[in-house]
Formats: structure tokens, sequence, C-alpha cells
């Protein structure tokens, strides 16, 4: 494998808040990966200074080996599609992307009509006159037509239907397949997301609490369901980052692979075993570092997560 | 179609399996391609790739230069004697725990069966 980004004690502080904390990671050529966490964890942040549109505190990063900084080699290899993206006041998407055309050598302008199309979006209407989730599809096709080396999505999505979210997942795989590039796409819904992606780089609070392959992650933990006095007996000296319980019942997620042994300890004692979603795994990581670190946060309920996949 | 908490690669090697048992997908036939089943279930290209790559591992499938993957001479039998072995494991073991926790015996469960079998049979055939 090739890496093409290499992040070394990345620190970003904005006054008194410390948004990234000496966070370490390197991203592989033609991978895609998910950058999840709760807002405000730095994910943008990150995405800004690797695209050179802010600047790191302190640490190192190479960008196919070198600086990206008023480096326009490099910066013309990478396309950052922001939540938020401003144009000027009375640009069309039609402006858009022409001049997404001129700045990006892989642009594809039958690709990008394509997408126009599916996404059903008027390109001759000013962008201040779309609807949100017109704006977003202006930047999606952007992401996607430009085919650049390294591509970052920032919650691309926001505004788009389940229809439209649709369109942009399977247009981003077909196109992958065909043309393999990198691509990391920050996300909060991530049971949505979660089979596209090759790669999971959590962060919260700053700091990197997961980086691993997702196929790795899925059966990392388990929910364990039953009479209370069996699941302890059972999750004694194991890992356990969540547990609630109802009466004499408990449920309780533990992590670690489950040997045969062990499932067949658990159908002996009649408890259940129920899988745990990539997002559910998240959440409670989440959770489980926060209530870890005992930075008064407690009680704070950590379910924005959740909230995004509802909204 | 995908479940949670299985790795992804192992259900898509498994329902490449399944095609060939059920006989939907005959010895020496192509096998669907990495994209084919990535887009299909709309799946990372990378993890598709990981499941046909369990399969050549395995003797199932193999490679024809510049064609594609196709189902091996034998695969059928290869994966036949492989679930067989894994059946107690994977069925009979939690109907034989579910039994005893209603008070079922193994007799009971003898009869149950074979109660079932014939109804199942009667229901499948004209």
């Amino acid at each position: 494998m090739t890496t093409v980004i290499e992040v070394n004690s990345l620190t970003k502080r904005y006054r008194d808040t410390l948004a990234v904390d000496d966070v370490s990671f390197t991203i592989e050529k033609d991978t895609i990966y998910g950058l999840l966490g709760r807002n405000g964890a730095g994910k943008t942040t990150v995405m800004s200074i690797l695209t050179a549109q802010n600047f790191a505190t302190h640490g190192e990063i190479r960008i196919f080996g070198e600086d990206p900084y008023e480096n326009a080699k490099v910066l013309s290899c990478m396309c950052f599609v922001r939540e938020s993206q401003k144009y000027p006041e009375d640009a069309t998407p039609r402006h858009a992307f022409r001049i997404a055309r001129l700045f990006y050598p892989h642009w594809d302008q039958d690709f990008a009509d394509r997408l126009i199309d599916d996404f059903q979006l008027p390109v001759k209407k000013t962008i201040k006159k779309l609807s949100r989730g017109q704006l977003s599809a202006v930047g999606v096709i952007i992401g996607l037509a430009s085919r650049a080396e390294i591509t970052f999505f920032d919650e691309p999505y926001l505004g788009l239907d389940a229809v439209a979210r649709q369109i942009f997942y399977d247009r981003l795989l077909e196109d992958y397949a065909e043309h393999p590039r990198t691509v990391i796409l920050s996300s909060h819904l991530i049971d949505e997301v979660s089979n596209l992606l090759e790669r999971v780089i959590v962060i919260d609070k700053g700091r990197i609490i997961m980086d691993e392959e997702t196929d790795a992650v899925r059966d990392r933990a388990a929910n364990i369901v039953g009479e209370t006095s069996a699941v302890d007996a059972f999750i004694a000296g194991r890992e356990v980052i969540h547990r609630e319980s109802l009466g004499r019942v408990s449920s309780v997620t533990v992590l670690g692979e489950l040997t045969a042994d062990d499932l067949a300890r658990l159908t002996d004692a009649g408890l259940d075993v129920a899988p745990v979603s990539l997002q559910q795994l998240i959440v409670r990581t989440t959770q489980h570092a926060a209530g870890a670190s005992a930075d008064a946060t407690a009680g704070e309920p950590a379910s924005d997560i959740d909230e995004g996949a509802r909204r | 179609m995908i479940e949670e908490g299985r790795p992804l690669f192992l259900q898509i090697a498994e329902s490449v399996e399944d095609s060939i048992i059920d006989g939907g997908l005959a010895e020496e036939a192509q096998a669907p391609s990495t994209n084919e089943l990535a887009a299909f279930y709309r799946i990372n290209p990378a993890t598709a790739a990981k499941g046909i790559t369990m399969l050549t591992d395995k003797g199932v499938l193999y490679k024809r230069r510049g064609i594609g993957m196709f189902v091996a001479q034998g695969a059928r039998e290869l994966l036949l004697a492989e679930r067989r072995a894994a059946f107690a494991d994977r069925y009979l073991d939690p109907l034989i725990a579910e039994a005893r926790k209603l008070g079922l015996g193994p007799d009971d469960l003898g009869r149950l069966l074979a109660e079932r079998a014939a109804t199942t049979t009667e229901g499948t055939t004209p």
C-alpha cells in the first residue's frame, strides 16, 4: 500500500479550545475512509488543515510527501466538499462546475452532466435560490466529477433526501470501482455509510479513538442479554463498554470476539447474543471514552450520532 | 440481505457459496466479479474482493487470466462437506438448548422432527 497522507502530532488550538489534540495517522491510496465522530470532535478542522484551508498550531502533515501550503501541484490533487460551501452572490451551479473543470485535471464533464440529471439540479438558477438539498448536490457533483486523487466529503448530504443520498452512495461506489481513488467521507449517518467504508477513523474530543479496517470492527463487540446474575457470570473478566438493566434482565455490550466456546457457554446459560452495529459500537466507545476520561462531562448523553441518523 | 455484526467479506463469500450449493452457479460457470458484487450489495469493492480471495484460497473459485473468476470442479462437493460438518454446531445445538428450556427431551424432538419433515415434504412436492 502507498501512503498518500501522513499526519504527525497534529494539534490545532483556537484560543482556549483544543480542537485537535496531538493526532497522528496515515491515509492509504485508493481506499475509502470514514472519518466519524460527534459534532465538534474535530473532523472538519482536520480536513481543512489537510487541504491547506487552515493552519496547524503544531505538527506535520505530508500529502504525497509534500507540504500542501501554497503547493498548486498538491492542491489540484485534492477536492474538499464542505458542508457549507460559500459561493459568490450571483453564481449559478453552471459557474461552479465551470470553475471546477478548470481547477481539476481529471474533471469528467459527461459524468457531471449525468449527475446533474440524477439529482435534477437546476443549473441556471443562482445558487442563493437553491434549496439546501440542491446546494448539497452541487458539492456532491463537484466532489465526484473532479475525480481528484484525494476527495474529502464533509457531511455532504445535508438536506438530501434518502433517494438522493442513495444516488450519491451508488454513484460513488460505481465510479470508485472504475476510477479507484482515495475518499475520506465524514458522516453522522454511520449505519448508512458503513458498508461503503474500507477503514474507519473515529475522532472524539480532538483525539483518535479508533483507526481500523471496518470489517475487523464488525464483530468486535456483542450485546449479551439475559438474567442479570447469568450475564454477570459471563462478563467477568471481559471489557464492558455499556450496560443497561430492566428489572432482572441486563443487556451488556462487551468487547472482544466471541469464541465457539463462549457461544456454547452462552447457549447453556440461556443468554441471548445480539450483534452490535458499527454505529452502536462507535456511540458506545465514544461514551465509554467520555466516562473514562474523568473530565466532569459525566451524564451528558453522547447521542449526537443517533440524532444525526434520525434527522 | 446483509446482517450486522458479522464481517461483510464472509457474508459475501457465503452468498456465492449458497448459489454454488443450490446449483444457481454451476461448476465451470463464471462467478460474479468483485465490482458486480460490490454494486449489487452496495459495499466497498475491496471488501467484496476479500470475499472472493477467500473462495479462491479455499479452492472454490479459480482465476482465468484476463477473463474472470470461475467455479472450480468439485466446488459443490467441497462446500456440501463443509456445511454438513458445521450443521450440528450451527443448527442442532441451539435447537437442543431451546428444547431443554421447554422441557422437551430427545425423543420428543425426534417425533416433532419426523412430523414436521413429513408435512414440509408434502407441502413442497405437488
